[in-house]
């Protein structure tokens, strides 16, 4: 009610109740939108759960909301949607602004050829069906980490997840409206909203190669899980490119359009998701024109058993889980260390539920004798590629860091 | 309805609610605590030099941060981010380039000292410890 009350102010007062209330005045304050609720008078840093999330995400950002999921959470072959990270560049539309039976998918561009659309319930109803685990990791997962430090929300070690995603493919949509022999890329476009409240603005609106978009575990989803996708992860229908960065794979699912060029949506150009072209020194200023956009994530994995700081005694073995994945590879290998890389044993590692889902590992670790340790893991792609301990290639804003997961234990 | 009777009425609710919350434990209940929304005060207190509402610390500059800079975003994406003053410039550029930001005139240089002194790069190299400090110890139950 207080908040109510606070818009209501606002909007009477305008700029200057604003500035009064702020104690500061707002330079330019003229140039805000009209009847848009300033953050600073909902500034809240009081936990509280997101909408359908599990109260134990780590809130990065609230507008918009960016919120990981501790490694330890993250334990179950199948990542729950309550436990499913949220990196939303924009705001997520409203809730109760959407009607799934009207929701429509546009498909259109130069390589389109023709423009159509299909309602929700004409794509669940004309094209075949189809479910995948596909695991979902945000470019700047590990961001945390890089030094000198990169912008942009820090991630951890949480901003990547597994679920079983259920739609159609991407690719029969695409062939039903027609790919022109030109078509190079696809672009999406989604219902979030920009957060400077202009609506001429998107937030984001990348894309895939071709070659990617119309790869078989390529989906168009409206189920995660067997549920309604959370609001916050794209309800009602999103893409699902698996092992790219998840910027990829657009939410709030409006358009595709087939590009006879590289998608130039918002976030495609400049810096954003994309990496030096040639490795650069830590702190490097780098041109546009020198970066390249990410495609395929590396290979990495994650300890999500036990939780770090487990404490046990001297002569029992602690068994050890996780996940591991490669990007558009397979995982051969995943090892562990219990003495900072010294020495490396092999984890136990089952085959992916099917391409492009993580693969989970384990082992019982025996300790020499009492004292403190870390568990080190390290995943290997089927090239033969695997994790570095320290920190991979510096790059700008901070993508891509794929170095070994640890967490302590200590045996007494 | 005013205010008053509302914030009556949603206590009352609140205290209905807590006296026979195990008949509304459905299954679709999460089975977490959720937040008190009606805790409303301490709006802008400072404790220990950290304004408690944004997090915030409280220094020469900060009502500048505040009132330019969590207008579009959270405190928080301050308070995790660290560099030097050009650091701070620059993502203020392109906030100003790429995302709406106004022209901070005279306030630049206030905001800039402020975030530079306050969030500055930590030194630290390739791979940081894991910090111990902060690690819960528990025992793991083997049996």
């Amino acid at each position: 009610m207080e908040k109510i009350n606070r818009r209501q102010f606002l909007l009477q007062g305008g700029i200057s109740a604003m500035s009064l209330a702020l104690g500061s005045n707002i330079v330019f304050g003229k140039h805000l939108p009209a009847g848009w609720l300033p953050v600073a008078l909902e500034e809240n840093t009081v936990f509280e759960p997101l909408p359908g999330k599990h109260p134990e995400l780590v809130i990065l950002n609230d507008r918009p909301i960016n919120a990981e999921t501790p490694a330890h959470l993250l334990d179950d072959l199948i990542t729950p949607n309550d436990l499913f990270f949220v990196r939303n560049n924009g705001l997520a539309p409203n809730k109760t602004s959407i009607d799934p039976d009207k929701w429509t998918l546009q498909i259109d561009g130069e390589a389109a050829a023709k423009k159509q659309a299909y309602s929700l319930p004409e794509l669940k109803k004309r094209f075949k069906h189809y479910t995948y685990q596909l695991t979902l990791e945000c470019g700047g997962n590990g961001r945390k980490e890089f030094n000198p430090p990169a912008k942009g929300n820090q991630w951890s070690t949480g901003a990547v997840g597994c679920a079983e995603w259920t739609g159609v493919r991407l690719k029969d949509v695409l062939e039903d409206t027609g790919i022109k022999s030109n078509a190079v890329y696809i672009g999406y476009y989604g219902k979030d909203q920009h957060i400077s409240g202009d609506p001429k603005k998107e937030p984001i609106s990348r894309g895939v190669p071709i070659h990617k978009a119309l790869e078989e575990e390529s989906l168009i989803a409206w189920s995660m899980n067997g549920k309604d996708i959370p609001l916050l992860n794209g309800y009602p229908l999103r893409l699902v490119f698996g092992g790219w960065p998840a910027s990829c794979s657009g939410k709030w699912l409006e358009r595709i359009s087939i590009r006879d060029r590289i998608h130039d949506g918002a976030k495609m150009k400049g810096q954003a998701y994309r990496i030096p072209c040639k490795p650069v020194a830590p702190g490097s200023k780098v041109e546009d024109k020198d970066m390249c956009i990410i495609e395929s994530m590396p290979v990495k994995s994650l300890i999500t058993f036990p939780k770090t700081g487990a404490m046990i005694k001297k002569g029992q073995s602690l068994p050890l889980r996780g996940h591991a994945w490669a990007g558009d590879l397979r995982v051969k290998s995943v090892s562990y260390s219990i003495d900072f890389g010294s020495t490396w044993k092999k984890c136990d590692l089952r085959a992916p539920a099917n391409r492009l889902a993580w693969q989970h590992f384990s082992a019982e670790i025996a300790f020499p004798e009492s004292g403190y340790y870390e568990v080190w893991a390290k995943a290997e792609d089927e090239n033969g590629i695997s994790q570095p301990m320290l920190l991979p290639g510096w790059n700008p804003k901070g993508y891509l860091n794929n170095a070994c997961h640890r967490i302590a234990v200590k045996v007494s | 309805m005013s205010i008053s009777k509302m914030i009556v009425l949603v206590s009352a609710g609140s205290i209905l609610y807590a006296a026979f919350s195990d008949y509304f434990n459905t299954s679709s209940t999460p089975p977490y605590p959720t937040t008190n929304l009606s805790t409303e005060d301490d709006w802008d207190k400072i404790e220990n030099g950290i304004h408690l509402k944004t997090g915030l610390i409280y220094d020469r500059g900060f009502d500048q941060v505040r009132a330019n800079c969590t207008v579009c975003h959270s405190a928080k994406l301050i308070i995790q981010n660290r560099a030097d003053r050009d650091g701070w410039a620059q993502m203020i550029s392109w906030m100003q380039q790429e995302q709406g930001l106004w022209d901070l005139g005279k306030n630049e240089s206030v905001i800039l000292d402020y975030l530079s002194t306050h969030y500055a790069p930590l030194e630290k190299g390739r791979r940081d410890n894991l910090n111990i400090a902060e690690i819960e110890w528990y025992i793991l139950d083997l049996e």
